[in-house]
């Protein structure tokens, strides 16, 4: 941690941290022990007087059948985008790893979608599952499904799966590929003299090799579910249709920002702060140092 | 290759084209989109092949007001905005993540794993976690609608603190021992051999930052209110609560377009930095 010769100074270390100490203080842990303590309180109606409540905030949230159901569908929606985006994922790495004439140009073409932003993915594919114009529902139509995500909520759903998941292919398929090329050729090539066919050599060599990854890429990618889909939410459905794409995060800004309870949005963030935390602490724990921006 | 079986790579490269194809529809259902005039643009089934528009939306994108009817900032002040956002939020980050890597690693002074855990904390505290209280710091310090309060609440960083943590350790100690009989002091060893040897991790680290500060999406929309100040990422939301009422879809998809083509610009064009910065903390 510290190197073995090193300086042994008191100012200059101090300014040195000072910057980055300051912004954490001001803009991280100050808030935090804001929402903290506001997430004990409770405001009286006309926001003139609050009370300190302990845990009431906390019981009502848990009580609330609305924010359970937003519990068990922020897991679902968490699962299924982890999921889908890994498993794509992983088979595009499996027969990309294969590819030898032109490998460079199939990377390209499949991680460009990493650089962009979540609400513009969301932007894309709401265009494309518009009910009136776009491509997709014109084409489910012939057979015979109407699609409309403003009303049906399954289908809503649907859809933010769908653009959270394609924004995220490129991020597993990335770390797929590069665990893939560090496995050692004459382990696979050992089994291939066996007689294992390519698709067996998968599922027992490669698949098993690759497992930390996909460790590391679960943890990622349900984070990723969890925090940064809030552009995709607010551009595709704003929670809706009757709250079936709300999730955790959105509920938090929605009940803060757009209904004002204080106290109620301060306990849901205390609870995602948790949340967040364990998952750190998994990650660090599990996955050592593989850490994410 | 392990061994030759013509037919499996057939099926490869169908897979894979199939993987290309399903990545890149969005993006060629935006291009076709954005070259088509605003009347064919209201015409189901839209459009699969590109249009003749395409300079006529550009520039009335770019130049114009963007959506009829909804006078709204011109696009490229707020590509403008965006970039100053990525830049500012990029350069902040590395610089302090550079500072406080050193101090943690080279010397030896009091609360050294006291700021180390407190930098390691911001891990566990997104912006959206700690939404409201943020912002009503930044509005106490007046810093709404401003490039600082766009980008310095953001610029706190473990991970690349971490990451520049992990590039000094690998740093020779022979290279302090013969930096100080040489004479140099600890500022002098860090601009002069420090930073040259971390310089491709610095690189790297940027383009990583350069898109996660373009993208930012639910910070700048909280704090700008003042239509100067919005990103582009933030203006498109817009445009599509606006298309409720006018659907102008080529001029919106146009402008989606411009929003995600520096970020994308510079994943192809320096890829190589790219995938070393995302994996960099991977090792």
């Amino acid at each position: 941690m510290l190197k073995r010769v090193h300086f042994i100074k008191i100012m200059l270390p101090l300014l040195l941290v000072a910057p980055q100490i300051a912004v954490t203080i001001i803009f991280f842990m100050w808030p935090a022990g804001q929402a903290l303590y506001q997430s004990f309180l409770i405001e009286d109606a006309f926001g003139l007087s609050s009370e300190f409540v302990w845990f009431e905030n906390f019981e009502l949230l848990f009580d609330d059948e609305i924010y359970l159901q937003t519990f068990w569908r922020t897991a679902v929606f968490s699962s299924l985008v982890a999921v889908l985006a890994m498993s794509i994922a992983l088979v595009l790495a499996g027969f990309a790893e294969r590819v030898i004439k032109g490998a460079g140009a199939y990377r390209t073409l499949l991680i460009w979608p990493y650089a962009v932003a979540p609400v513009l993915a969301g932007a894309l594919w709401v265009f494309m599952f518009n009910p009136t114009l776009g491509i997709f529902p014109f084409l489910l139509e012939k057979i015979n499904i109407d699609w409309n995500h403003y009303l049906n909520g399954g289908q809503a759903m649907g859809l933010v799966v769908a653009a959270a998941a394609w924004k995220q292919i490129a991020y597993n398929f990335l770390f797929y590929l590069a665990a893939m090329q560090s496995i050692p050729k004459s382990v696979i090539e050992a089994a291939a003299i066996d007689g294992a066919s390519p698709m067996r050599r998968f599922w027992t060599i490669t698949f098993p090799l690759v497992s930390p990854t996909t460790f590391f890429l679960l943890v990622i990618n349900i984070v990723y579910a969890f925090f940064d889909t809030f552009g995709i939410i607010h551009a595709v459905t704003q929670g809706g249709p009757a709250n079936a794409t709300t999730i955790l995060v959105y509920k938090v800004y929605n009940d803060g920002f757009v209904g004002l309870d204080l106290g109620g949005s301060a306990a849901q963030s205390v609870v995602l702060m948790f949340i967040v935390i364990v998952m750190t602490v998994v990650q660090f724990r599990y996955v050592e140092k593989k850490v994410e921006y | 290759m392990v061994e030759n079986r013509p037919f499996l790579t057939v099926i490869t490269h169908a897979v894979l084209v199939l993987g290309v194809i399903m990545i890149a529809l969005p993006i060629w259902i935006t291009f076709v989109a954005a070259s088509h005039d605003e009347l064919r643009m209201t015409q189901a089934p839209i459009p699969m092949l590109p249009g003749g528009h395409f300079w006529e939306n550009f520039t009335r994108t770019l130049f114009g007001s963007g959506l009829a009817g909804n006078e709204i900032t011109p696009v490229w002040r707020m590509l403008l905005n965006s970039l100053v956002m990525a830049f500012s939020i990029a350069a902040g980050k590395i610089v302090i993540s550079l500072l406080s890597a050193f101090a943690i690693v080279y010397f030896k002074f009091p609360f050294r794993m006291g700021f180390f855990w407190m930098i390691f904390l911001t891990l566990m505290l997104p912006v959206e976690v700690r939404i409201l209280p943020t912002f009503e710091v930044v509005a106490n310090l007046g810093l709404l609608n401003s490039y600082w309060g766009l980008s310095v609440p953001l610029i706190a960083s473990a991970t690349a603190t971490f990451m520049f943590r992990q590039v000094f350790l690998t740093i020779p100690d022979e290279m302090l021992e013969s930096a100080r009989i040489d004479g140099a002091g600890p500022l002098r060893f860090f601009w002069d051999i420090l930073i040259p040897l971390s310089r491709t991790n610095i690189a790297a680290l940027f383009v990583i930052l350069f898109i996660y500060g373009w993208n930012q999406y639910l910070w700048p929309l909280l704090i700008t209110t003042d239509s100067d100040m919005t990103t582009i990422v933030v203006s498109i939301k817009q445009m599509l609560e606006a298309a409720e009422q006018s659907p102008q879809w080529n001029i919106i998809m146009m402008t989606a377009m411009l929003a995600m083509l520096p970020p994308i610009l510079v994943v192809i064009a320096m890829q190589k930095l790219f995938v070393q910065g995302l994996t960099e903390t991977d090792k």
